[in-house]
Order: C-alpha cells, then sequence, then structure tokens
C-alpha cells in the first residue's frame, strides 16, 4: 500500500505538474497583468472570464416558431397561385383560405384536380432523414384541396430559419465592430449572444431587433384618404402604416399587394447623405438581377409613387421621377446618421428570416467585473490561509502534506479549466473557495484515522496504511454523490450557475487525486526514509 | 510539538438519548419553514420571477438615495421596487417584477428596463449603470421549472445511490436528512427574506452535497460497526458511530466555515447570497447529519442483519454436516 515504485512516483509527478503549467496563463489573466511575449509562444491558453467578471452583455433572442410556419404558408399560397396560372390552360381556382395553418382552396373544374395534384406536388419535397414529405396533400368532396404542414417540415423550417439567423445575426454584430462576440444557437428557437465589454447593448439589441425585411410596393392611387383611415383595403391593395420617425408615423399608405420587389436582391448598402437635403439616407445597391426588375418596375410607372417598405411599415413613398437604371437607390425615411447606418447593416446583413424578440438580457459593468475579481481572489487568499493555520496546528506533518496538497488542487483546477476552455464566472470562484473548504475533507478523514489506529495501539506503518484504506470508502462515496449533485446543477443551471458546477466537478477529480494520491506518496516517501517509531499527529 | 485536539480522544455525548425531543422539534422546524414558504413566500429574483434588475452606483454619493430611488421607480407604476444596498453605501440594487398581466409578453421586461434606467439616469446625476439583468416572464418560468427538477432529482439521485451502496434504511435516512436540510434552508430564505434565485439553488445543492459527506461519514462508520460489534444495541451503537466521527465532522465543518468566512466578509456583494446560504446550510447539514440521518435507523428497523450476506441453502447444509460431525 505504501509502496511508491519510482515509474509511478514520475508519472504522478508528471500529471501534477503539467497541470499545474497549464494555469499558468490564467493566472496571469485573472491577476490582471500581461501574459509575457515569450511564454505566449509555448503555450497561452487561459479560462475565459465569464461576463459577470470581464463585463459585458448576454442577450437571450428568441424566434416564434408559429411565424416561420405563417410565413411558409404563405409562400407556398403564392407557389400555389402562380402554378395555377401559369398552368396551360390556366386552372382557376378560388375560395382561398389559409386558417388553422393549413392552405385550402376550391378547383373551380372537378375535371382540372388531377392535372392540379401533378402541379402542386413538385412544390412539396422530402423533410428530415424519415422519408415524410414537408405537406400533405389531401383531396375533399371532389374538388378542394387541403395542403397541411406535417411537424417534420414544420421542424425543417424553423431549423433552417434557425440557422439562416444566427449567421445573420453574427454579421450585423460583427458590422459593429464588437470584439469577440459569442453567437450560440441554443434548443430550438434561441439564439444566445455574449459580448464582453460590451457596456451598453441598446444598439445591439435594435440591430437585432430589426428583422430588415426591405420592400418596393406601388402606391394605391386611387385608394380613398377615408378607406385607409378605416384600415379597409380595396381589392388587391394592403394597408401599411408608417413607420415611427418617418413622414407617415401615425398614418397609414394603400399599396398594391403584388408587383412590387423584394430587398433580397441587395449586394451593398451604405450610410450616405442627400445630394440636395442633406438629409441622412442609405444607398443601396441591387445584384443584376435586382437591378434589372427595379429599372423595369421604375420605366413603367414614371410619375407615380412608389413606397418603401421596412419590416411592414412605410418608410417613405417618393414619386418615381425617372427611371432607376444604374442599379442604386436611395431611401429616405427620417433617418438620423445612427439610424440610416444602423438599417445599412441590417440591409447588408440580410434579412432575419424571423423575428427575434429579447427575452433576457444581463449586462455587467467592467468596473465591476475587475472588483470581484479582486475580492474574490483576496477572500480565497485569506481562506486557504486560515485553513492551512486550522491543519497544520491540528495535524502537524500531516497537516503541511494536506495544504501543499491543497495548493496543487487549486492550481490543477484552474489548469484543467484552462485546457477545457471552460468559463471562470463569479460563482467558480465561491465554487473554488467551497473547493477548497471540502478538499481538506479527504485529509481530515484520513488522519483523524490514523489518529484513532495509533489509539488502537498499530504501529507506525499499519496505522498509516489502515488508515488510509480505511477513509477510502468513505472519501469515494462521497464524492460520488457530490458528482451527481453537480452534474444535475450543470444540466439544469444556467450560464454563472454552471460555471460554479463545473469548478465543483473538475475539483472533485483534482482533490481526490491531490489529497488521497499524492499525500500518501509524500507520506510513503516520509515513512521510508525516516522510519520513525512515533507518531505526531 | 503538541497538537490541537477539537475533540477530546474519550469523548462520548450521549447524542441518542435525546433523540426523541429533538426529532420533534426538527419535525416542527420543518412544517414551519413550509408553513413559512407557503404564507409568507420567497422573495424570489428576477431570475424567477421575471422583471428587471438594476445595479448601480452612485459615483457622486457617499451613500445611495434609496428613499428617492424607491420614490422614482415606485412613480413609473409596476409596483413596489425592492431596493438594497449592494456592496458600497453607494451602490443599490433595484428590483421590479414583472406586472402579472403581461407574463406572456416576452419583451415586457425589456420595456420595463428602457423605462427604469431612463427615469433613474433623467433624476440622478450621478447614476452609473453597473449592471442589469432582465428576465422575461417565459425564460423566468423555465429557470424556476428547471430548478425545481434538479432539486428534486439531486435529492432522490443521491439517496438512490446510497441504497446501492448501504441498505434501503440508510437511503431512506439520507433522504429524509437531505429534505429536513433543503426544508430549513428555503424556511431561513423565507423568514429573512434573502434573494432566491439560481445561484440560491447552487447553494441548495452545494449544502445537499456537503451534508451528505457528513451522513455517509457517519452511515460509513456505522456499517463497519455494525459488522464488528453484533451484539451491541443499535442506540448505544449509533452512538459509537458518531463519537468516532465527531472529530472529522468538527474539522470538516470547521475549516469550510473558515474558508467561507472571508468570502463572507469581503467577498464580491454578489455573490453574499450564495455565501450566507452555503454558511447556514453547513450548520443544518451537520446537524442533520448527526440528529437525522442516524436516529431514523433505529426506527427503520436497521440492526446487525442488516450487513450479513443472507445464509444459503448450502450454508445450512454445511453448518448442519458440521454440527453432526
Amino acid at each position: 500500500m505504501l509502496d511508491f515504485p519510482q515509474w509511478k512516483r514520475i508519472w504522478l509527478w508528471g500529471l501534477t505538474l503539467v497541470f499545474c503549467l497549464a494555469a499558468v496563463p490564467s493566472l496571469f489573466a485573472l491577476s490582471g497583468q500581461k501574459y509575457p511575449e515569450p511564454l505566449a509562444k509555448i503555450y497561452d491558453q487561459s479560462v475565459n472570464l465569464g461576463l459577470d467578471l470581464a463585463g459585458g452583455s448576454h442577450i437571450l433572442l428568441e424566434a416564434e416558431p408559429t411565424q416561420v410556419a405563417a410565413q411558409r404558408l404563405e409562400t407556398m399560397e403564392e407557389s400555389v397561385s402562380a402554378a395555377m396560372r401559369r398552368a396551360d390552360p390556366r386552372i382557376r381556382i378560388g375560395d382561398i383560405s389559409r386558417r388553422e395553418g393549413r392552405l385550402t382552396f376550391m378547383v373551380e373544374n372537378p375535371a382540372d384536380v388531377d392535372r392540379a395534384r401533378d402541379l402542386i406536388e413538385p412544390l412539396t419535397t422530402g423533410a428530415g432523414l424519415t422519408g415524410q414529405r414537408d405537406w400533405t396533400i389531401q383531396v375533399v368532396d371532389g374538388q378542394r384541396f387541403v395542403i397541411a404542414p406535417t411537424q417534420a417540415g414544420i421542424d425543417q423550417a424553423v431549423n433552417n430559419a434557425m440557422e439562416t439567423a444566427v449567421e445573420v445575426v453574427r454579421k450585423r454584430i460583427d458590422a459593429l465592430g464588437t470584439r469577440e462576440p459569442t453567437i450560440i444557437r441554443q434548443g430550438d428557437n434561441r439564439i444566445v449572444v455574449q459580448v464582453p465589454g460590451l457596456q451598453d447593448p441598446g444598439e445591439l439589441k435594435d440591430l437585432l431587433g430589426q428583422t430588415a425585411k426591405l420592400e418596393f410596393k406601388l402606391v394605391d392611387v386611387e385608394a380613398q384618404a377615408s378607406e385607409i383611415q378605416e384600415g379597409i383595403a380595396r381589392p388587391g391593395s394592403q394597408i401599411i402604416p408608417g413607420a415611427p420617425g418617418s413622414d407617415f408615423e401615425g398614418s397609414a399608405i394603400a399599396v398594391k399587394r403584388l408587383g412590387g420587389i423584394k430587398g433580397d436582391t441587395l449586394t451593398d448598402a451604405r450610410q450616405s447623405f442627400d445630394a440636395q437635403t442633406n438629409e441622412a439616407v442609405v444607398t443601396i445597391t441591387f445584384d443584376s438581377s435586382g437591378g434589372q426588375r427595379f429599372a423595369k418596375l421604375t420605366r413603367e410607372n414614371v410619375n407615380r409613387p412608389f413606397a418603401i417598405i421596412l419590416d411592414d411599415q412605410v418608410l417613405s413613398a417618393p414619386n418615381i421621377n425617372e427611371p432607376i437604371l444604374g442599379g442604386t437607390a436611395q431611401i429616405s425615411g427620417g433617418f438620423t446618421v445612427e439610424s440610416a447606418n444602423q438599417l445599412a447593416i441590417s440591409l447588408r446583413s440580410g434579412a432575419l428570416p424571423v423575428d427575434l424578440s429579447v427575452i433576457e438580457e444581463r449586462t455587467v459593468g467592467p468596473d465591476l467585473g475587475a472588483d470581484s475579481i479582486e475580492a474574490g481572489m483576496l477572500a480565497m487568499g485569506v481562506g486557504s490561509m486560515l485553513v492551512i493555520v486550522l491543519m497544520i496546528v491540528t495535524y502537524g506533518r500531516f497537516g503541511v502534506y494536506s495544504t501543499v496538497a491543497l495548493a496543487f488542487n487549486v492550481l490543477m483546477i484552474l489548469g484543467i479549466m484552462a485546457i477545457l476552455n471552460t468559463t471562470l464566472t463569479l460563482p467558480g470562484i465561491a465554487g473554488f473557495v467551497l473547493t477548497i473548504g471540502a478538499a481538506v475533507d479527504a485529509n481530515v478523514l484520513i488522519n483523524e484515522r490514523i489518529r484513532e489506529e495509533r489509539k488502537r495501539g498499530r504501529r507506525v506503518v499499519a496505522a498509516v496504511e489502515n488508515g488510509y484504506k480505511e477513509a477510502s470508502r468513505a472519501i469515494y462515496d462521497a464524492n460520488i454523490t457530490n458528482f451527481i449533485a453537480g452534474v444535475l446543477l450543470f444540466l439544469f443551471g444556467s450560464g454563472p450557475v454552471r460555471g460554479f458546477a463545473v469548478v465543483l466537478v473538475i475539483g472533485l477529480f483534482t482533490s481526490v487525486f491531490t489529497a488521497v494520491v499524492l499525500t500518501r506518496m509524500w507520506v510513503a516517501m516520509w515513512l521510508r526514509k525516516k522510519r520513525p517509531s512515533e507518531l505526531v499527529i | 510539538m503538541k497538537l490541537l485536539k477539537l475533540v477530546p480522544d474519550d469523548t462520548n455525548i450521549k447524542f441518542l438519548k435525546y433523540r426523541v425531543p429533538f426529532y420533534v422539534i426538527s419535525v416542527l422546524l420543518i412544517i414551519a419553514s413550509w408553513a413559512l414558504v407557503l404564507t409568507n413566500g420567497l422573495n424570489y429574483g428576477v431570475d424567477f420571477a421575471g422583471g428587471q434588475e438594476v445595479r448601480a452606483t452612485f459615483t457622486e454619493s457617499a451613500e445611495a438615495p434609496v428613499a428617492e430611488v424607491r420614490e422614482v421607480v415606485g412613480d413609473l407604476g409596476y409596483g413596489e421596487p425592492v431596493v438594497q444596498r449592494f456592496g458600497e453605501p453607494n451602490q443599490v440594487s433595484i428590483r421590479v417584477r414583472l406586472p402579472d398581466e403581461v407574463a406572456d409578453d416576452k419583451e415586457a421586461a425589456q420595456r420595463i428596463a428602457n423605462e427604469v434606467v431612463a427615469a433613474l439616469q433623467s433624476d440622478f446625476p450621478d447614476f452609473r449603470l453597473d449592471g442589469n439583468d432582465n428576465v422575461s416572464g417565459k425564460v423566468s418560468g423555465e429557470f424556476f421549472t428547471q430548478a425545481q427538477w434538479a432539486l428534486l432529482f439531486a435529492m432522490l439521485a443521491i439517496a438512490l445511490y446510497i441504497w446501492i451502496r448501504f441498505e434501503w434504511q440508510f437511503g431512506v435516512g439520507a433522504l429524509f436528512a437531505l429534505f429536513h436540510d433543503v426544508s430549513l434552508t428555503l424556511g431561513m430564505f423565507a423568514i429573512l427574506q434573502l434573494e432566491f434565485n439560481l445561484t440560491t439553488i447552487a447553494a441548495i445543492l452545494a449544502i445537499i452535497g456537503y451534508s451528505l459527506n457528513d451522513t455517509i461519514v457517519v452511515y460509513d462508520r456505522i456499517r463497519e460497526n455494525l459488522k464488528k460489534f453484533r451484539k451491541m444495541p443499535i442506540p448505544e451503537l449509533l452512538d459509537l458511530s458518531v463519537n468516532e466521527t465527531l472529530a472529522r465532522t468538527v474539522m470538516t465543518s470547521l475549516t469550510l466555515l473558515v474558508a467561507l468566512l472571508p468570502l463572507l466578509l469581503f467577498g464580491p456583494a454578489a455573490l453574499f447570497g450564495l455565501t450566507s446560504a452555503i454558511f447556514l446550510g453547513i450548520f443544518v447539514g451537520t446537524y442533520s447529519s448527526v440528529y437525522m440521518a442516524a436516529p431514523i435507523l433505529i426506527w427503520l428497523g436497521v440492526d446487525s442483519h442488516s450487513f450479513v450476506p443472507e445464509e444459503t441453502e448450502l450454508d445450512k447444509q454445511e453448518k448442519a454436516a458440521r454440527g453432526l460431525a
């Protein structure tokens, strides 16, 4: 039991030193000092500081899956109508509705049903790996089609939308020039954004809250003001409210439903100034197909107004004075330089496929974070000193062994956290302190047991040997149950609390290693060398 | 060198003698705690209640104008805010809860956040925003459910493990001791109206873990003594086991307490809740290991047969054969 062959000693020391050395960059980071350049060339990986220590913002965004489903249904309606229109001869349909998340419509001539089905079927595809389709097509009462989305289809659509959303969010945050943001998809329909050092997340939230769906639609000039006021749209038109800050704020406008242009063919958007009014505007550039469509629309509608619509709100409705052929256009709408710049960023990074709303936001000022680290370190230092004094006055030489083991333990936890690239949070510091208090528990158990064995008259080596052996059982049981609690804390906790769990769990492993294995090696070496006949413990 | 001995060698405290009165007291405390939690309620932080928490420093003031802040934020019409000192005298945390009627409105917390910060910034020129948490009703609801599951699972998983490693009576005993610890901690939070949030759950799980350490050490010794002293009456054996492990129990609780004390005294203000909960929990946990987890074994019928392998047919035949010979 007390036999430690050379290879085992080398192996144990090696393991200890590797993990302790891995902690060096983190120690520099925590004490706020610069890590020396030559050292950084050899090894440079430290723990991440959580936002509560580094300062910064944490934002949790959520998309509403029903919105994705609704949009999909709308697209399906457009595709079906288009397919029926283009069919030769044309298939007349009527009574279209999108109620209850399903698309239903009537084919006017029952003889067309089979032809319609052949045209609609290619619009649905397989979803996922199960071979399920993304829509089901049914014909009821001989001529009524019911096209319903399958769950697999909706799930896939939400998944695709979220993947795109993460990319768009990343582009927008990068455009703000923020440092090292973390953008992670969480669960089915959430995105976590963490930006260290960002104090005021207002601008970021505004940017992420904008879907940036840009549309150009012709104004329905025949609509009566009274109709618009009452919210009644003429056939083929729709009523769109004005955007806050624009000339249309508080009022609304009627536009033609079809024949507009969507902003998804943009290649660039920049904030600039209008040459005549010196007002802040956004200059957009279309790709070639978008440019052609824009040229066609403006050529055919000279001297008529068209509405610039952002996220279903009208920004402005200028007259088309002459065809716009160059593939660039200007958007005005009562912008400030900041809001124009923000819109430009949003347009450049593309529209979000789904609205995102902020459902959780946490910000910590950077001063507070630095203060917390300092206070935490001080508390940890004083706490360790007290534990060391207590252990040494109680157990003498054995107390020294356990406190040296304790120091290795703290370094090893930090080293392993650095290697695994985990995050140290404020509760994580509390986890360290708790680990310091609890790690010596194993040594207390062992030392008390050795005392007992000596009292019963066992000889020195046998007492030590039995002490370690008999105490191990309780040590392992206690650590396994703590491990269970720690893992559950990790699984159910969030953010900073997870940081606490990480330290606790890593600390369980390292403390068993340092408190049981390392101290046993040291005690064994001492016993072999000195062969004492008395034990002060 | 003379070493410190916190517990004298021949300590023999008759812990079990007063087990009935202590049990009555503890059960009453558990009932009282739950009654408090249900009537007085817990002071849920924004993690669980949703809403807005602002941490701020009044840079030009020696002391934060708590009353004025309460008035300014109260005037916004979201009910009485909770304004507490936080760390330095000129630092405060201001909590505004989410009104019940907007629980389904995801961005309500967001709107309240903007209003609160704007109002404070305009009324107090030296207002510095240090931190700002806002949690929507939806997320806070999820946090709350998750926290409950975490506590429940942890207690059951641990009890199951102890059952497997020891005997069923020990599993039940540990579960009861844990229930005691969690109940009393909740009771303390209810009576002191300390903020109850995600960090508190972390604290409770840490308490569960360390209270269990104590329990396991005592149980391990009981198991050992059950095998060693077959004829000893159970109450006496339990007393012996608790006394034998007393030195360790005292020493471990002490090291934990001295490690946590500096954190409590001059650690970061944000950790005060976590540390104070664990600090109090250590006392509760140590007590429960001695007075709850051990005595219950008597009533659950642990005896010297508990750790003896069942006699098989083969054993009986062998015994019979030896008897004949």
